[in-house]
C-alpha cells in the first residue's frame, strides 16, 4: 500500500540561525537588593524553543541564571514564565512564533526566590485545600467502577491540568489577594466535583463558597487565555459557581 | 554549610509513578519521607502517553498468560520469567487499584475501562494484535501521575520537594552492609539534610539525557543508578536501551505507539508502508526494537525523506478526524506546535528517539537491591521503576509495560520496605556522615578548570546518539568509549559559574553529568563485550542472537580504581522456551 506524498512536509534541519535578544529579569537574594534586567544575545534557529534560548544563555554565557525546567514539551509544567508580557511555558513556544526580541520575567503573584524561580508552596497549598482526590466511600469490590462515556466526558477538560500555575498567576484578583484559591485550585476541584464516582462534591463546594473561593473570580478570562493545555478555565469556574447556586452538579 | 538532621523509618528517592506508588504503600504504616529533585507532578511518568497493558479482557478475549508470553518474546528471551509472570498477573489488580484511586480511564460504551492495541501485544501467542492497553486518551502517564499524587495528598505524605540526593550511607558494623541514611541537598537554600533511615527505595527514573535525540526530560540523568554504582552496587544490562521508533524529527519528543495502535502507518519517502516487509503479521505494531531498526534501514538505504533523507513519516491522514481528536489529541498538538504541520492532512516527520533504559539497579521481585550474581541482598535498599532492573523487560520492553512496571513493582518494593523497617531497629548514624558531600560540593564550586559542564554533556550526547544507539559495531562502540574516556578526564577539569547557595542548578548539572558519564561508560563497555544481537542491542558485526553464549544478564561493577568490570548471571527461565522472534 502506498500513497501520494504530495503533501509530505519537508523539514529543513539547516535553517539559518538568527540573533535572539533576551531581556531577563534577574534577582539573586544573596547579592541583589532589588530585581534588575540583564540582556543577552544568542544565536538560535527559528524552530528552537524559548527554553532553548534560556539554555543557550545558561550553558554558553552565564551559568548563574536559574530557571526550572524538565520535560521540555509542555507536559510537566515546570517552566511557566512571563514571556513578552504573557504567561507561557518556555518549552512550547518557538522563536518563530514569539519573535527574536524577548522579555522574560518570573510569573507574578508568587514570591520570587531567584531569577525566574518563584516559591510554588502557596500555589500547592491552595491546590491541596480543595480536596483534590477522589472521595468515594462505597466498596467498589474487585472490579472497576462503571462510568459512562458521557459521565467521563463531563470532567475531561479539567483532567488536563499540569499545575504549571500559568492561569493562577495571570489572574488580577490573585495578584491583589493571595487568599483567593485561584483558578488552578478550582480547576482541580471541578475535576472531582463533576466526576460521577465522587461523593464529596458538597464539601468542595462549601470550601469554594467561602470568601477565598469562586466568588472572587471577575471573569477576566486571563486564566483561559494563559492555559497552555487549552482548558476552558473560566467555564470550569462558572460551572462550579452554578453548582453552588443551584445546589446541583 | 548548614546541616539539618531528620529521622525516618523509610525514605523514597524520586516521586514519579514508582516512587509515589511505593509511598502509598509505605505511608501510614511507617514514618516516611519522599525526597524528589522536582515537584512530584513534574516527574516524567507524566509524559507517558499510550497506556498500560493488563489482560482485563474488557473488549476481547485475553489472558495474563498471553500477556506474559508477549512480554517474554518481546524481551528477546532476556526477561526473567518469574518477574514477568508476577507483573502480568498483578497487572489486572494494578489497573483496578488505579481506577479505585480515581484514575480517569477512557471507557467502553458499557462504562468499563476501554482497551486498545499496542506494539507486540497479541492474542493467543502471536496470532494478531490484541486490545490490551488500558488508557486515558493519549495522556495515560499524566493521569497516572496525577492520580498517584492525589492519593499521596489524601494520605498527607511527607514530601521534600526540590531536594537532590547526593549520598547514601551504609552501616557495616555487623559485617554486612545495611542502609543507615541518605544525604540530600536542598535547592532553595543550599543546606544539607541528613536523613537517618532504616530503608531507602530508589525510584529516580532513567538516564536518557546521555543521548542527543531523546524523549527524556532534561532531569533524567540516572541519579539513583549513578550514585549506587559508585557505592559498589552493580548495574544490570545497561547496554539494552530502547529507542522509540517515533520521535518528532529533530526534537525527539515522543509520539505514542498508540498512534499506530489507532491505525497510524509508517511510510518512507516513496509512501511505501515498509513495515509490511519487515513484520508481515503485525506490521506497524511490531515491537519497538524491530520498528526502530526498520526505520534506521530505510534511512540508511536512501529511502528517508527531507533534505538530508534522514526521517520517515508517521501517517495519520486516513484516520477519521474525530478519532484523532478523541484518542490522540496531545500528540497531534505536539506535531502542530513543534513542526507546524497538521497531522489530519499531512504525515508527521519522525525518527527513532532514545527512550527507555531496560537495565539499571538489579533487584529481585520484592524490589530488594541485589549486590551480586548470587542474589545477595543489601538490607534496607530497594529500587523500582525505570532505574531498576527486575528484569521484566529483558532486551526490549514492550510498549505500556513501563507504566505497569512502576505500579506493580513500586507497590511491591514499598510493601517490602514497610515490612523490613517495621521489624528493624534504627542504626546509629554517626555525626559528620555528610562531610564527604560537603567536600564534593566545595570542590565543584571551587574548581577553576577550563571545561564547561554543558560542552562535555553535549559531546557525550552526540557520541552516544551517533555510535551507541539503534545499530552498533565494534568500531562505533570503540569510538564512543574513546570519547567518553576523554570526557571523563575533562570532567576533572571543569568550572561552574554559579558559586551561590540558592537554586544553584549549575552545581546540580555538574553532579548529574558525573552520573551520565559513569553510566555511559559501563553501557558502552557492556555493549562492546556482548557479541550478539538481541532486542535493542543490535550489532551489525554480530547480527544474530547467540543463546549458547549470551543468554545471560550483564552485571557491570565499578572497581575501586574507577575501571569497569563485567560479570554475567543467568536468565530465570519459565514456561516459554526461546524461539526465533518473528511477527
Amino acid at each position: 500500500m502506498t500513497m501520494t506524498m504530495d503533501k509530505s512536509p519537508q523539514i529543513d534541519s539547516h535553517e539559518k540561525e538568527v540573533k535572539v535578544t533576551l531581556r531577563i529579569k534577574r534577582y539573586n537574594p544573596e547579592v541583589d537588593t532589588r530585581p534588575r534586567f540583564q540582556e543577552y544575545e544568542v544565536m538560535l534557529k527559528p524552530g528552537d524553543r524559548v527554553l532553548d534560548a534560556l539554555h543557550a544563555v545558561k550553558w554558553k554565557i552565564d551559568g548563574t541564571l536559574s530557571f526550572r525546567r524538565s520535560c521540555a514539551h509542555g507536559v510537566c509544567g515546570s517552566d511557566a514564565m512571563v514571556i513578552n508580557g504573557e504567561n507561557k511555558l518556555a518549552c512550547v513556544n518557538l522563536i518563530r512564533n514569539v519573535g527574536t526580541d524577548l522579555t522574560i520575567e518570573p510569573i507574578r503573584g508568587l514570591p520570587v526566590i531567584k531569577d525566574l524561580v518563584v516559591d510554588m508552596e502557596p500555589f500547592f497549598a491552595q491546590y491541596r485545600s480543595v480536596l483534590p482526590y477522589l472521595i468515594a466511600n462505597d466498596d467498589p469490590g474487585y472490579k472497576e467502577r462503571l462510568q459512562s462515556q458521557d459521565d467521563r466526558e463531563r470532567y475531561d477538560d479539567t483532567t488536563k491540568c499540569i499545575l504549571c500555575a500559568c492561569c493562577t498567576t495571570s489572574c488580577p484578583v490573585y495578584w491583589a489577594n493571595d487568599e483567593y484559591v485561584g483558578p488552578a485550585a478550582i480547576v482541580n476541584a471541578h475535576r472531582f466535583i463533576f466526576d460521577s464516582r465522587d461523593q464529596a462534591a458538597s464539601e468542595r463546594l462549601d470550601i469554594l463558597n467561602q470568601k477565598s473561593g469562586v466568588w472572587r473570580c471577575r471573569t477576566s478570562f486571563n486564566c483561559t487565555e494563559a492555559c497552555p493545555r487549552g482548558i476552558s478555565v473560566t467555564k470550569a469556574i462558572e460551572e462550579v459557581k452554578r453548582a453552588i447556586l443551584y445546589d446541583r452538579v | 554549610m548548614k546541616v539539618h538532621y531528620h529521622s525516618y523509618d523509610a525514605v523514597i528517592v524520586g516521586a514519579g509513578g514508582a516512587g509515589l506508588r511505593a509511598a502509598i504503600e509505605v505511608a501510614g504504616k511507617v514514618k516516611t519521607a519522599v525526597i524528589t529533585k522536582l515537584y512530584p507532578t513534574r516527574s516524567h511518568t507524566g509524559a507517558a502517553q499510550g497506556g498500560m497493558c493488563a489482560a482485563l479482557a474488557n473488549v476481547e478475549e485475553d489472558y495474563w498468560e498471553w500477556h506474559a508470553f508477549d512480554t517474554v518474546k518481546g524481551s528477546d528471551y532476556l526477561g526473567d520469567q518469574d518477574a514477568i509472570d508476577i507483573m502480568c498477573k498483578e497487572a489486572i489488580d494494578a489497573v483496578i487499584d488505579l481506577e479505585h484511586f480515581g484514575m480517569a480511564f477512557s471507557r467502553t460504551p458499557e462504562g468499563r475501562i476501554d482497551q486498545r492495541r499496542f506494539g507486540g501485544h497479541t492474542r493467543n501467542h502471536g496470532e494478531a494484535p490484541v486490545r490490551r492497553s488500558c488508557y486515558a486518551a493519549d495522556r495515560t502517564g499524566h493521569m497516572i501521575l496525577q492520580t498517584l499524587y492525589q492519593q499521596c495528598v489524601a494520605r498527607e505524605v511527607n514530601f521534600f520537594n526540590e531536594f537532590q540526593v547526593f549520598d547514601i550511607i551504609f552501616d557495616e558494623t555487623e559485617g554486612e552492609r545495611r542502609v543507615s541514611g541518605v544525604v540530600a541537598y536542598e535547592l532553595a537554600t543550599g543546606d544539607l539534610h541528613v536523613f537517618a533511615t532504616k530503608g531507602v527505595l530508589f525510584a529516580t527514573g532513567g538516564f536518557g539525557k546521555m543521548f542527543k535525540i531523546s524523549s527524556n526530560a532534561h532531569t533524567l540523568t540516572g541519579d539513583g543508578p549513578g550514585l549506587l554504582f559508585r557505592k559498589n552496587i552493580p548495574m544490570e544490562d545497561l547496554e539494552f536501551y530502547q529507542f522509540h521508533p517515533t520521535g518528532i524529527y529533530g526534537f525527539g519528543i515522543l509520539l505514542s505507539e498508540a498512534a499506530r495502535g489507532e491505525g497510524g502507518i509508517l511510510r518512507n519517502v516513496n509512501g511505501e508502508r515498509f513495515m509490511e516487509r519487515v513484520a508481515p503479521t503485525v506490521k506497524d505494531l511490531a515491537p519497538r526494537d524491530m520498528v526502530a531498526r526498520a526505520i534506521h534501514a530505510e534511512i540508511r538505504e536512501g529511502r528517508g525523506a527531507g533534505p538530508d533523507k534522514d526521517y520517515v513519516y508517521l501517517d495519520l491522514t486516513h484516520l477519521p478526524p474525530e478519532q484523532i481528536d478523541a484518542k490522540l489529541p496531545d500528540i497531534t498538538d505536539f506535531a502542530r506546535t513543534y513542526l507546524g504541520i497538521e497531522p489530519k492532512q499531512q504525515p508527521i516527520p519522525i525518527q527513532p528517539t532514545a527512550h527507555y533504559a531496560m537495565g539499571g539497579i538489579p533487584t529481585n521481585v520484592e524490589g530488594e537491591v541485589i549486590a551480586d550474581g548470587d542474589g545477595t541482598i543489601i538490607k534496607g535498599l530497594y529500587a523500582a521503576g525505570e532505574c531498576a532492573c527486575v528484569s521484566v523487560h529483558g532486551a526490549n520492553r514492550l510498549g505500556t509495560n513501563s507504566l505497569l512496571d512502576i505500579v506493580v513493582f513500586g507497590k511491591r518494593g514499598g510493601r517490602s520496605m514497610a515490612n523490613y523497617v517495621s521489624q528493624t531497629d534504627h542504626i546509629d548514624l554517626p555525626r559528620g556522615v555528610e562531610q564527604d558531600v560537603v567536600e564534593r560540593i566545595s570542590a565543584i564550586k571551587g574548581a577553576t578548570g577550563a571545561k564547561k559542564v554543558s560542552d562535555i554533556r553535549t559531546e557525550l550526547q552526540l557520541t552516544m546518539t551517533d555510535n551507541a544507539s539503534v545499530v552498533r559495531t565494534a568500531e562505533s562502540l570503540d569510538m564512543a568509549l574513546a570519547t567518553i574516556n576523554r570526557l571523563k578526564d575533562e570532567y576533572n577539569n571543569i568550572h561552574i559559574d554559579d558559586k551561590g547557595e540558592v537554586f544553584n542548578y549549575d552545581l546540580v548539572e555538574a553532579l548529574e553529568l558525573g552520573h551520565l558519564l559513569d553510566l555511559a561508560e559501563a553501557f558502552v563497555i557492556g555493549a562492546q563485550a556482548r557479541k550478539e544481537s538481541r532486542g535493542a542491542h543490535w550489532r551489525d558485526d554480530y547480527p544474530t542472537r547467540d543463546d549458547a553464549n549470551w543468554m545471560k544478564h550483564t552485571l557491570a561493577y565499578k572497581e575501586a580504581d574507577g575501571s569497569v568490570r563485567l560479570e554475567y548471571k543467568g536468565v530465570i527461565s519459565g514456561r516459554y522456551e526461546p524461539m526465533e522472534r518473528k511477527y
